[in-house]
Parts: structure tokens; sequence; C-alpha cells
């Protein structure tokens, strides 16, 4: 019968400090971190990565797996997937090209419309996957080619072209436009300039201006929804929610949770997150191209993937996620720095990815106790 | 037994259940008093299954009555019936291995705690209270970040009993709990249904183990090809009578028989 004095079971090791930290999802993204920092600070500390452009230049490209990994990681956790990511990107752009340019209807309004028009797609997604009961892998490939067949299509039925420009002109003057392509901080840099700390432009119209002149409001997003979806996820109800949803759906609809608006909800952030970083693009470019966000939805899996999350669902981590896309940010721009043949990158991501799931597998036996 | 005292809390009259042209349940009576354990036996096939969903709120009866203490109830989904005090313990949905005990005890039930406009799950009460049901239930936790994975089926069946007492279960449906489970756990699992039942918590135990019937079950009904065969006091049946009735009387005298009467 039931030893209710009995403490210890003698026949459970105590578990080392180290097994410990390793079942926390970021474990494997922090190790990652710290080595790919040291790896490109040996290598290409010299060329310029580590001052205050370089910085920039990788933090930006950075912020941008950031914004797609949160919605993936929150999504994969529910237990879902979105391979729509990517051609969402490329559709949310154009659609503010069309709205803004083509029919000239204010920026804002594009913009509004836009991220109306994705996150009911969104909505879409997760009602078919809910109500059918179809593995999301395959619900969303076909709005991976839905998608980016109108973003296609329309362009060249309206405009004879895939890629609409003129967008910056348009948004001049708007009041919604500088969320998305502004920059934060300015007073700051000039500050930091005028003591010496960045440099300055030497000659030319801008001469005496700093170099970097603020951050991007891509990295205020990026740093925005990882934290709010971190503390949501972490330390709310509807995170547990959403950990219950993704860890065992039947078990959390027999306590009550309701399962099926979660998977929806997160789909639609998914969407929102695309939405967010087409914005942002589009507005940093001043135009929208058919091709836009090719392979995003994969690379944001991936950063997900690193960051600790399990691809069944029910674990994984947002801060981890981040660390994901930081790892892919500092690669992709350091071989840059370093000289090394850019399409290396991709071999590097496919390695990686083998790795953090190896990982993670041995890390979710140690969790569930499974032999 | 002072629980025959009582009124039912739960009172099920001629349930039948049709799905279709099969007839699931073909008049089922049952009923359940505060404090004991009604064992419900059946073979596989018997309706055991489609009978607690229908206390449970899952299938509406096709006909027949439900009273819930006295008044006549018609629970349109689980969380009625879940609010009303029916908690049904499933056998393996019942917890999230990947999820911590404290995360799975409140899952669904999440207390609040409220910082300015924003709404915080309260960590610390959560923590504090899974804790103490938990040593009640004769657990000690190592803690409650610990993965529900870590724990072994009869721990895990407890989280989900002391989960459903914690939270106001008048009635607690425990469907087959002790099936998948070794020797020493299913005697903990036993044990947590003794104490539980004391607390004056009516207990539906369903199971096809006579033996583990017979070790805690006050009262006991065999189901069988969706008809009650009857209901026996403790004391007024033997393992021998009650595995007859299970299996539908002669076929299994026969079959004992050339098993040499090991089953």
């Amino acid at each position: 019968m039931s030893s209710s004095g009995a403490a210890i079971d003698e026949r459970i090791k105590q578990t080392s400090g180290l097994r410990k930290a390793l079942i926390r999802p970021e474990l494997g993204a922090i190790v990652g971190t710290i080595a790919v920092f040291a790896f490109f600070i040996i290598f290409a500390g010299d060329s310029g990565m580590f001052n205050a452009q370089g910085v920039l230049n990788w933090s930006t490209v950075s912020a941008q797996f950031v914004i797609i990994a949160v919605g993936a990681c929150m999504l994969m956790i529910a237990g879902e997937f979105d391979l729509s990511v990517g051609s969402m990107i490329g559709f949310a752009g154009m659609s503010i090209a069309i709205f803004s340019v083509t029919l000239g209807w204010p920026v804002w309004m594009a913009i509004l419309l836009t991220f109306a028009i994705c996150i009911a797609i969104g909505a879409v997604n997760g009602v078919i996957v809910v109500r059918t009961g179809l593995p999301s892998f395959i619900v969303t490939l076909a709005f991976l080619f839905i998608l980016r067949g109108f973003t296609i299509f329309f362009p060249q039925l309206i405009e004879r072209r895939t890629i609409i420009g003129g967008i910056s002109e348009r948004a001049v003057g708007d009041w919604l436009a500088p969320v998305f392509g502004g920059k934060v901080g300015g007073p700051i840099f000039d500050w930091l300039a005028s003591q010496g700390l960045i440099a300055v432009f030497e000659r030319g119209t801008r001469a005496g201006e700093p170099i970097v002149n603020g951050i991007p409001m891509l990295i205020v997003w990026a740093l925005g929804l990882m934290i709010v979806a971190h503390i949501v996820l972490t330390r709310t109800r509807f995170g547990n929610w959403v950990f219950a949803a993704g860890g065992d759906a039947q078990a959390a609809r027999y306590v009550g949770v309701p399962v099926a608006r979660v998977k929806i909800l997160m789909f639609m952030f998914t969407a929102f997150c695309a939405t967010v970083f087409a914005t942002c693009q589009v507005m940093e470019f001043g135009s929208a191209g058919a091709d836009r966000g090719l392979l995003k939805e994969f690379e944001a899996i991936i950063a997900v993937v690193i960051g600790g999350a399990l691809l069944t669902g029910g674990y994984g981590s947002v801060i981890g996620a981040a660390l994901g896309a930081l790892i892919f940010g500092v690669v992709q721009q350091g071989l840059f720095f370093a000289g090394v043949e850019s399409s290396l990158f991709r071999v590097f991501l496919g390695v990686i990815l083998l790795f953090a799931v190896i990982l993670n597998t041995y890390i979710r036996r140690i969790i569930t106790g499974e032999r | 037994m002072s629980s025959y005292d009582h009124a039912p809390i739960v009172e099920m009259r001629d349930i039948e259940k049709h799905f279709g042209p099969v007839i699931a349940l073909n008049g089922v009576s049952f009923d359940i008093r505060p404090g004991e354990c009604h064992c419900l036996l059946g073979d596989n096939g018997a309706g055991k299954s489609t009978f607690i969903k229908t206390m449970a709120g899952v299938h509406k009866p096709t006909r027949g009555e439900i009273l819930f203490e006295g008044k006549h109830m018609d629970f349109s989904s689980p969380r009625d019936a879940m609010e009303a005090g029916i908690a049904t313990v499933y056998q393996d949905l019942a917890m999230i291995p990947l999820m911590s005990v404290t995360r799975n005890f409140w899952m669904g039930r999440e207390p609040i705690k409220r910082v300015g406009p924003f709404k915080f799950m309260d960590f610390k009460t959560a923590n504090d209270v899974t804790m103490h049901e938990m040593r009640k239930m004769g657990i000690n936790l190592r803690s409650p970040d610990q993965a529900v994975g870590t724990l072994s089926g009869g721990e895990r069946q407890t989280v989900a009993i002391a989960r459903a007492v914690y939270f106001g279960a008048k009635v607690l449906i425990l469907d087959e709990p002790t099936s998948a489970l070794g020797v020493r756990q299913t005697a903990n699992v036993l044990s947590t249904i003794d104490k539980v039942r004391k607390t004056g918590i009516g207990i539906v135990f369903i199971t096809h183990n006579v033996r583990h019937a017979l070790a805690v079950g006050d009262r006991f009904t065999v189901l069988n090809r969706g008809k009650t065969l009857g209901t026996a006091q403790r004391g007024q049946i033997t393992p021998e009578e009650l595995q007859d009735l299970m299996a539908g009387g002669q076929e299994m005298v026969a079959l004992e028989g050339s098993l040499g009467g090991t089953v």
C-alpha cells in the first residue's frame, strides 16, 4: 500500500545539475549561440562584423528570422505547422503594394486591410485543420501554392509585372508606415557619434551624421513579439492551453480546454507575424515582389527546432526559437563577413537542423522517461 | 454500511443508448451514493464505456432518465457534467507527459493573478496547492515542475484523481484505472480510491478485474451485452459468481475448467 512517509525512492538516481539544465528547451540554442559568436569573433573579428554597422547588419537579418520564428514556435507548440508562411509574406507584400500603389489608397489603409486579409487566411487554415482533422502539413502546403499563385497572378493581371515599386513615395507622411519602416533611437546614436563611440560619415551629403542612425522598427517588432509571446506562453492561462493543445489535444479537451480555438488563434498569430515581416520588408525596400519570402516557412521551422521545440508539439520555447533565429542571422551574415562562399550557408542549415532534431529527441526521452 | 443512509448522488434509470441500428445499452439502471465505491464490471464490449460516457455527458441517452441529487438532469456536454460535479478520469488520456505536474493539475482551470490590466497564471498558488494535494494522496513530488512523464502510471492516475477531488467532484468515474498497471502500482491506486471514498465522494470504478473490484468495492454491478445483470452488495457475492456473471455464465464455467481455475 502507499507509504506516505517514503520521500525518496532509492531507485531514482539524484539528477545532476547538468541533466536538469539539459531538459530546458533553450539549452541547445544557448550553446549554439555562444559557439557561433565565438567562431565569428575568431574568424571575422576584424572584418567589421562587430562594429556598429556590422552589428546592425546581422541584427536586422536575425530580427527577420525572429519575427516568423516566434509565430512558427507558438503554432508548433500548439501541435501544428504552417508551411504557407513564405507565400503569405509574398502575398501580404503584394497586397500592400496593390492597394496603395495600384489602387492609390492611403498606405495605412492598405496595411490594415492586408493584416485583416492575412489573419483571416490564417484563420481559414486553422478552421480547415481543426474541422477536418487533416494534418496541418497538407492543408498549409495547399495554401503555400494557392497564395504564391495569387501573388504572381494579380500583379501580372493588373500591372503586367511581378514587382510593384513606388511604395516609399506613397508612404511619405503616412502615420502607420513608420511603425514598420521607421527607425527609433536616432538621438541616442547622434549622441554616441558625438562622443566618438560610433563612426560618422566623413564626406558626402550626410557628412557628420552617424553611419548607424537608429534601430529599425523591424528589430523592435522582433523583440516585442518575442517578449510578449514568451510571457503569454509561460506565464498565462492561455499559454498553458497552448502547451496542452499540442501535448495531447484529447486530454486537453476532456478537462475543458478549448483546443480548436487555441489552434485557430495560433494559425492567426502565425499569419500576423508573416504580415509584420512582409510589411517591414515592403517599407524597407519600397517595393513588393512576387518571389518574396521563398523558403521562409522552412527557415522559421528550422529556427524553432534549433530552439528546442518538438516537431510533435507540446514542448518548446519562444526564447529558444529567437536564439535559433539569431544563430541563423549571425551565420548567414557572418559567412559573408568572413569571405566564405554564401551557398555554404545552406549546408550549415542542413547540418545544424539534423543535430538539433537528434538532440531534441534525446531530451524528450529524458523528460518523458521513455526508453 | 453508513453510505446507504444517504440518497444517491446520481441515479441512472433504464438508460438506453442506440447508435444507429446498434443497441449499445438496453435499459441499464445504476446509482451512486456518497462515500461508496460502486464497481461497474463487464467484459470488453459489454457497454461499460458507453454507459460511463453517458453519465459524463459525452453521449445523450436515447431513452431513460438521469437524476443528479434527485433532480432531473440533461447534460449537453462533458463540461456540464463536470460543473455539476461528475469528474471522469480516463485511462490513458488523463495526463500530458511533457507538461509539469502543476500545469497538468490546473489544466483548464488555471488560477489567475491580476497585475494591472493583465492576467497571469498564479504559479505560486498553483505549485503550493499541487504539492499539498499530492502529499495528501501519498505522493511526494521532487518538484511541482517535474514533468508528468517522469511519474509512474499509478502516480499519473493519482494526479488525475487528486485533481478531480480538489476541484470538487461529488462523483468520480474511474475508467479502468488499474488495467495497465503493475501489482504495486495497482495497490497504490486502490488505496487512493479508498482515501477518496472516505471523504464522502462517490466512486464509480470500472474494471474487468474481479480481484481489483472486490478489494475496494461496496457494491458491484455487472454489465453484459448492454444490460445490467443485477447489483450485489459487498459480502453477498463470491469472486467466482462475479466472474461468471461478467462472462455470461455457462461458457466461462467450461473454459475455466479447461484452464484449471486460474482465470
